[in-house]
């Protein structure tokens, strides 16, 4: 019965091909760690805020004089309204961490670099689109932080030469931000979701033609591929597991400590809070915009400092395999970088003075350093390492792959160099 | 218990994935009810479910309209001679005893919304016509002409004072 069903769906619809190629025959590496866990943990955020936020939606109103009172009245009248909710804000953080966790296990193992640089575009183009979906959704709640956070950032449209100040007006629809302002930025809240989900599915499918990378950063021969399903249909589900005890600590016991107490204040044009901080995701941005004493300047900056992640496969001129894992000097590259996000997240959060300048103009050279200096410190660690010679197992390895790779040529992987 | 012993016993492994999966559809269907609950009538939506009536304003021959949980209630304040015409007939398609429909004969508590789709019928000589598709009631607001298939409904309703009622509850 069942047989039959699913042939009657074959000769219309390649279920099977589908599920063989992409599930159960789908050649993964055997030696993934879990740091290949959160490509999935990232798209199930996504599902849990798309769904979160639909229901969310059937109870909000995006109207200035509104939306506040909504909010409130999700929080104590509507039935587990403040469980969606602490679900939507605490998926909003766990979104990020997620996503900026994926992004730094692709650098730390260099994950983006041929035949992947497409993998790694569709998602910075991935991670734009979450940025700009959280700015708006962050307007919603229309507190005072969401007010003052959404006039910033409309504001650095000042900085598009010639039209700036139309720019700005065009952006908001209001001179200020207000309820023009508010019912777009609904509107665009719920539409970039799926848009992301559609720039999700092209990411899948470069993923299936390219094929996972691995720890070892190099192209392992078939016989050192397992099959999707279930090895790691299972391996995604226990980490989904460790992830949502975190989740749930955070929604069921910590659920305000990600937010703003501020913006417990209904908005207010006329006056701006003494202390006023995006939310945590954002901060190393942030404090690079404030780093560069110019308004242009500052926008430019901050602009290129989520850009310039695109230029990696360029940036990186070295050959060696395996990313930061045999490359002592990308290694430390990659450990210098995290901690100066780091101080560049605390320089955002504190309120500017003397030492916190000071401080994140040094971080903001820093970071861009990091990236004008690649290409030098690669070409030259990669003629080092090969004076000095890989480590034996390393070279065993490519060998023996090389090897298996010249011996079977129809079991190539579409991702292989030839 | 060595490795190979425990991957070997397929029992074992049998009984690990049914209770996981068991587990595991239970959370997930867990976690539909707030999404579902959402979706039901909030507490201010609640809190609309009765409303309280104060009848000494209502004069002998009155119809008060009001609103119970969003739907228009006729509270008829009826003459002796209206009671007295009622409680000989007995309704036209859905016969009903008037004495079934009130708890107390001078009061007629119904809903304001005609049996066949929904339009709120008129109060016109005795008894109440529906404009949409031409229905009519009688003083009792029992259904006397069609299209209309049942008599208005009587909501749950008591007195809680000599001159005050509350809808909504029996």
């Amino acid at each position: 019965m069942n047989n039959r069903i699913i042939k009657w769906i074959d000769q219309r619809f390649p279920l099977s091909s589908f599920v063989k190629h992409d599930l159960t025959e789908y050649p993964t590496p055997r030696n993934l760690s879990y740091w290949w866990n959160f490509g999935f943990l990232a798209g199930f955020v996504l599902m849990l805020q798309v769904a979160t936020g639909i229901f969310l939606a059937m109870h909000y109103k995006a109207d200035v004089t509104l939306s506040f009172d909504s909010i409130q009245h999700i929080m104590r009248d509507v039935n587990y309204g403040w469980l969606l909710r602490f679900m939507h804000a605490t998926g909003a953080s766990a979104f990020f961490l997620v996503i900026y966790i994926h992004m730094a296990r692709t650098l730390y193992y260099g994950s983006y670099r041929a035949p992947r640089e497409l993998m790694w575009w569709t998602g910075q183009g991935l991670l734009l689109m979450l940025m700009a979906t959280a700015f708006m959704g962050y307007l919603l709640p229309w507190g005072q932080m969401s007010f003052w956070g959404a006039t910033v950032i409309t504001n650095l449209f000042r900085a598009t030469p010639f039209f700036g100040e139309q720019v700005v007006i065009w952006l908001r629809g209001d001179y200020g931000v207000g309820d023009a302002t508010l019912t777009r930025f609904f509107s665009l809240h719920y539409l970039l979701p799926f848009l992301i989900i559609g720039g999700v599915l092209v990411h899948l499918v470069a993923l299936h033609t390219v094929k996972s990378s691995n720890p070892s950063g190099i192209d392992l021969a078939a016989k050192d591929n397992i099959p999707f399903h279930p090895y790691f249909t299972i391996k995604d589900l226990y980490g989904l597991g460790i992830f949502l005890i975190v989740y749930c600590i955070f929604v069921f016991f910590l659920p305000n400590s990600l937010m703003e107490p501020a913006n417990n204040i209904p908005a207010n044009p006329m006056q701006t809070p003494t202390h006023i901080v995006p939310e945590w995701y954002f901060l190393p941005f942030y404090a690079i915009l404030r780093s560069v004493p110019n308004l242009v300047g500052g926008v430019v900056a901050m602009g290129l400092s989520v850009m310039v992640f695109s230029f990696m496969p360029y940036l990186d001129r070295s050959r060696i395999p395996g990313g930061a894992r045999y490359r002592p000097w990308y290694r430390a590259m990659f450990y210098l970088f995290a901690v100066d996000m780091v101080v560049l997240g605390y320089v955002g959060y504190t309120p500017p003075s003397d030492q916190s300048i000071v401080m994140g103009k040094i971080a903001t050279f820093f970071y861009f350093a990091m990236f004008v200096l690649l290409p030098f410190i690669s070409r030259k660690e990669e003629q080092w390492l090969i004076r000095r010679g890989l480590p034996s197992d390393v070279k065993a390895l490519v060998a023996s792959e090389a090897k298996e790779k010249i011996k079977l040529p129809d079991q190539r992987r579409s991702g292989d160099i030839k | 218990m060595a490795e190979s012993d425990t991957l070997g016993d397929s029992n074992r492994r049998n009984f690990l994935i049914k209770v996981t999966s068991v587990v595991g559809g239970a959370g997930a269907a867990a976690v539909c009810v707030p999404f579902v609950a959402s979706m039901n009538p909030s507490s201010d939506v609640l809190a609309k479910a009765t409303t309280e009536v104060d009848l000494s304003g209502i004069p002998e021959g009155g119809v008060h309209t009001v609103a119970w949980q969003g739907k228009p209630v006729f509270i008829f304040h009826r003459t002796q001679q209206e009671i007295k015409d009622m409680e000989a007939s007995n309704g036209g398609f859905d016969p009903e005893p008037d004495q079934k429909r009130v708890k107390r004969p001078e009061w007629l508590v119904v809903v304001g919304i005609c049996t066949h789709l929904g339009c709120v019928p008129n109060k016109e000589g005795p008894g109440w016509t529906c404009h949409c598709h031409g229905s009519q009631y009688d003083d009792s607001g029992r259904v006397v002409r069609g299209p209309a298939p049942k008599n208005l409904d009587v909501p749950p309703y008591r007195f809680i004072a000599a001159d005050k009622m509350i809808i909504g509850e029996a």
